[in-house]
């Protein structure tokens, strides 16, 4: 049996919108809402160069990546041809108008994928 | 239910064309079956030539292989001739006696190629060039025989004469006009062509009529005779004078035929609804066309009413020529005569003519009433898709006819559109900067993929996807790599895969219908998908509430993440933030905030920019509202396509040079101007003398103070292309500054495509409009400044006013994982 985590209410999340999940360790989850209440969770991170996806414009059962206009697949999390690459997807359950994930997904799924950087590169001082 | 089916006869490049379109749109919407006389998956007929060239060979260009037909669940019939359609049964028949029910036919049968009436135009060794067949006929007796003769100086015979040629053969080329390719240029660059080819080795009897082709001893073709007696030896002879329609399958059918199967727009037949035809058996409006770029327009519009979308319609199509004849460059297109022709419509045009004959270059611009209406180019064709954007644009050319000539690169000063010929780039040499894409790459994708329009190219290879500025030399690649009849944009372009309409189409709806929501535009204008996609949502957004201020309703989900989050987004998703300084002016106080929010939020990078500001980089996301309100000052709009920066120099006030308070005009000008969002971002300029320190002339507006006023110059551009700004009028106070500046971008604003600069805007309506309009009409102008003013009037500063701007406060904080229910 799984075990649902209660996230929010579906009314929480934008429609054609989403949400952002911390979770204790991993990155962010994006929840995304449709223009029809349908619900749907990818790891905030585009495949292509790891744009948080929860920041893309949604339509469809799709949502464009904020950084280089991939198209992804709020479904299955994956690329739009000819672009090639797949976001992690997590399970989602709506019931009552309460969004919840699987409890074992959100602490296990993708724990080690990082997010990219940006910046000045600052380890590089340290070294005494 | 039981699904339609649909049988297509002919299994070409329009035919499968049109079921690829509907397979896009409406996938397993039909039972599919389609018969081909010749037995062979769908190949690109217009590489036959480098095929016969020995440049590419048979599976290279392949388009549909066995197995794309397999994995479609269609029921390919090759090689079986369809000789008889039943249209009250609705049964197709092959020789062989396969049958074929249907509920739509499409009809696809191509052409003939028309063989001379002349006596032995049957005997062995005399060929058309059409097909495979034909092809392999001539690489057969290429190895056997010496000489060869083409009838037929056209785009076909030459190409046939020239793959003979390169493989060994003894090649006479016999045209009965007074010059080659008579349709497609004119008796210069013809005879240029005709000189050049002989360098080669070809010859040619020009004007002379064939009389008859007599056989040899063995049977076979020996001799070609002509009328004045005269006669060359032939051991193959090729017949290229030109192709048919192929209608006697249509004709049994009792469908009408006039030149071709007459369609209507939407290519269905005019006889029987349930048939459709494209392709160069079908006449449409009278035409019959032969290159491949109209019949993909067919195809596209056949296979939006296969799939009961029932909106697309083909209203004819502008065509360009090229020779593929390596080594050889010619372009042609539309009316490329001029009053050369002699006929009455072409009275009135006017010539601008370059030539080079010793370089081997002659160019010739045909203009009518301001517009480039043809193009003939022999030796350097890097332009001709430039000129046939131009010609099927229609943009009046008055304000560029002294560059025309030289070319797009002539326009500009910089950038890198027209820096080489596309053909004689190394196949390692760079065109995409932004991706990183090499010719090689793009010209092995045309080729295995079988690409013809700069759309897949992009799509594929995502060379000229970002910036677009090498947009012109893809396009030159496909030109060259895909043929001469590669697939042009077409005349009007989409807005995206969700409409068939263009970006003007729904201005115009918006405005003429009142349309003041999304959802009813889509609806009123039947948008494919329901909310659109990430192309057409924030520019139909736009494009409502720059036509109706204070009545339409921004919709901020419509919004790329920066105008909803009112920061600018960083590749690792932090934000940066940059606050207004009105005219680049700040202040002890500001400077102190800036540092104090850089130590309080551990900003890691303090930036100044090119628009005379600071940059705080890599801001959280949960920590904007607090950046701005520590900040205390206004938006810089720095992520929007909205009024940027004006740039200001010093000027009067501490300049020893300024002749005018270049500071002060700046502020004004940012001041009246801010908060306003625009097709694309906007940037000012202003300075205070001609020594122009604000750079003016690269800016959207860029003002220069002289002794006597202020001289306004608009659609300058510092980005991908450097353009320098166009002047537009002097004048004295700085409130008419102020009235010019706002009337040109309230026009701008009003007439503006979404993402298109004001300089390729003004290039697109010319820089006569925009005089016409802010120059000439003092209402007009004072009503465009008007409109300005009052869509500005009360508009909040989203850092400030949040609810106002109707900025979604979620979006800041993250949703915290609780306890398992």
């Amino acid at each position: 049996m799984n075990q649902w985590t209660v996230i929010c209410r579906i009314a929480d999340i934008p429609v054609l919108g989403s949400r952002r999940v911390g979770r204790p360790r991993g990155m962010d989850i994006a929840v995304f809402r449709n223009d029809r209440d349908q619900v749907f969770a990818l790891l905030d991170r585009c495949p292509h160069k790891g744009g948080p996806l929860s920041q893309g414009i949604v339509f469809g059962t799709s949502v464009a990546c904020p950084l280089h206009n991939w198209t992804i697949g709020l479904q299955d999390g994956c690329a739009k041809a000819p672009d090639v690459g797949c976001a992690t997807k997590f399970t989602v359950k709506v019931q009552d108008g309460v969004v919840c994930l699987d409890a074992l997904e959100l602490a296990t799924l993708a724990i080690d994928l990082q997010p990219p950087r940006a910046g000045p590169k600052r380890e590089i001082h340290q070294i005494a | 239910m039981k699904k339609s089916r649909l049988v297509m006869i002919g299994n070409g490049m329009a035919g499968v064309r049109t079921l690829e379109e509907l397979l896009k749109i409406a996938p397993g919407l039909y039972d599919i079956a389609v018969f081909g006389a010749e037995p062979h998956p769908n190949y690109n007929r217009i590489l036959l030539s480098p095929v016969l060239a020995g440049e590419q060979t048979l599976d290279d260009i392949v388009l549909n292989a066995w197995q794309w037909y397999e994995q479609n669940n269609i029921r390919l019939h090759a090689g079986k001739k369809v000789v008889e359609v039943d249209r009250v049964r609705r049964v197709v028949r092959a020789e062989d006696g396969t049958e074929e029910e249907y509920d739509r036919l499409l009809l696809c049968t191509g052409s003939n190629p028309f063989i001379l009436p002349v006596p032995g135009n049957n005997l062995p060794g005399v060929i058309a060039y059409r097909d495979i067949a034909d092809t392999n006929a001539m690489i057969e007796a290429a190895q056997k025989y010496k000489n060869a003769v083409v009838i037929g100086g056209g785009l076909l015979g030459l190409e046939a004469a020239n793959g003979l040629m390169r493989r060994g053969m003894d090649v006479t080329v016999v045209h009965v006009m007074p010059w080659l390719m008579e349709r497609q240029l004119d008796d210069v660059a013809g005879k240029l062509l005709q000189k050049s080819l002989e360098e080669r080795g070809l010859k040619f009897m020009i004007g002379a009529q064939t009389g008859e082709l007599l056989a040899g001893a063995d049977g076979r073709v020996k001799t070609v005779k002509f009328k004045d007696g005269s006669a060359v030896d032939a051991d193959l002879v090729v017949m290229a004078v030109g192709i048919r329609p192929s209608t006697q399958l249509a004709e049994t059918m009792k469908l009408h035929v006039n030149r071709g199967i007459v369609v209507h727009d939407t290519m269905q037949t005019v006889t029987d609804a349930r048939i459709y035809s494209v392709g160069e058996c079908a006449a449409h409006r009278g035409i019959a066309y032969g290159l491949v770029a109209p019949l993909f327009e067919q195809a596209k519009v056949a296979a939006n009413h296969l799939a009961q979308f029932g909106i697309g319609r083909y209203t004819g199509s502008l065509t360009s020529t090229k020779l593929k004849v390596t080594g050889i460059d010619l372009f042609s297109c539309g009316d490329f005569m001029g009053s050369a022709s002699g006929k009455p419509e072409d009275e009135g045009t006017e010539a601008i003519v370059m030539s080079d004959p010793f370089g081997g270059v002659y160019k010739k611009l045909v203009i009518k009433d301001d517009k480039l209406v043809g193009a003939c180019l022999y030796g350097d064709t890097v332009d001709g898709s430039w000129y046939f954007k131009l010609l099927r644009e229609g943009r009046n050319v008055n304000d560029i006819r002294d560059k025309l000539m030289f070319g797009e690169s002539s326009l500009g000063d910089a950038g890198h559109a027209g820096h080489t010929k596309a053909a004689s780039m190394a196949d390692d040499a760079e065109v995409c900067g932004c991706n990183g894409i090499n010719k090689g790459a793009i010209c092995k994708a045309i080729k295995e993929k079988g690409l013809f329009t700069l759309d897949e190219v992009r799509k594929h290879t995502k060379a000229s996807g970002s910036c677009g500025s090498c947009t012109g030399l893809v396009e030159q690649i496909l030109m060259f790599t895909a043929g001469g009849d590669y697939s042009a944009a077409p005349k009007k372009k989409a807005m995206c895969a969700c409409t068939d309409h263009s970006h003007q189409d729904v201005r115009d709806a918006i405005r003429k219908h009142k349309l003041l929501t999304i959802a009813e535009t889509f609806s009123f204008m039947e948008w494919r998908a329901p909310n659109g996609c990430a192309t057409c949502r924030p520019a139909v957004n736009y494009y409502l509430i720059s036509t109706w201020p204070k009545l339409a309703k921004d919709d901020p989900q419509s919004r790329y993440i920066n105008e909803r989050s009112h920061a600018n987004i960083q590749k690792d998703g932090t934000y940066s933030v940059i606050p207004r300084m009105w005219g680049g002016e700040t202040t002890a106080d500001e400077l102190r905030r800036i540092a104090n929010v850089v130590d309080k939020y551990k900003i890691p990078t303090v930036k100044v920019t090119g628009g005379q500001r600071i940059d705080l980089l890599g801001v959280k996301k949960e920590d904007l509202k607090s950046v701005w309100q520590d900040l205390g000052m206004p938006s810089g709009h720095a992520y929007a396509k909205a009024l940027r920066t004006v740039k200001t120099c010093v000027g009067s006030e501490w300049c020893r040079f300024g002749t005018q308070d270049s500071t002060q005009m700046g502020k004004d000008l940012e001041r009246a101007l801010w908060r306003m969002y625009a097709p694309h971002k906007v940037k000012l300029a202003v300075s205070g003398c001609p020594r122009n320190c604000a750079e003016s002339g690269i800016k959207d507006v860029g003002v220069i103070g002289v002794d006597s006023g202020w001289e306004i110059h608009i659609a300058g551009n510092g980005g991908i292309k450097t353009e320098a700004a166009q002047f537009l009028c002097k004048v004295k106070t700085a409130a008419e500054v102020l009235e010019y500046s706002g009337a040109f971008l309230q026009l701008y604003r009003e007439e503006g495509w979404y993402l298109e600069r004001t300089v390729h805007y003004v290039n697109r309506v010319g820089l006569d409009h925009v005089k016409k309009k802010i120059l000439e009409d003092d209402a007009g102008r004072k009503a465009l400044w008007e409109r300005l003013q009052f869509s500005l009037e009360g508009e909040p500063d989203p850092w400030f006013e949040l609810d106002k701007a109707a900025v979604d406060m979620r979006q800041f904080t993250r949703l915290p994982v609780e306890q398992p229910a």
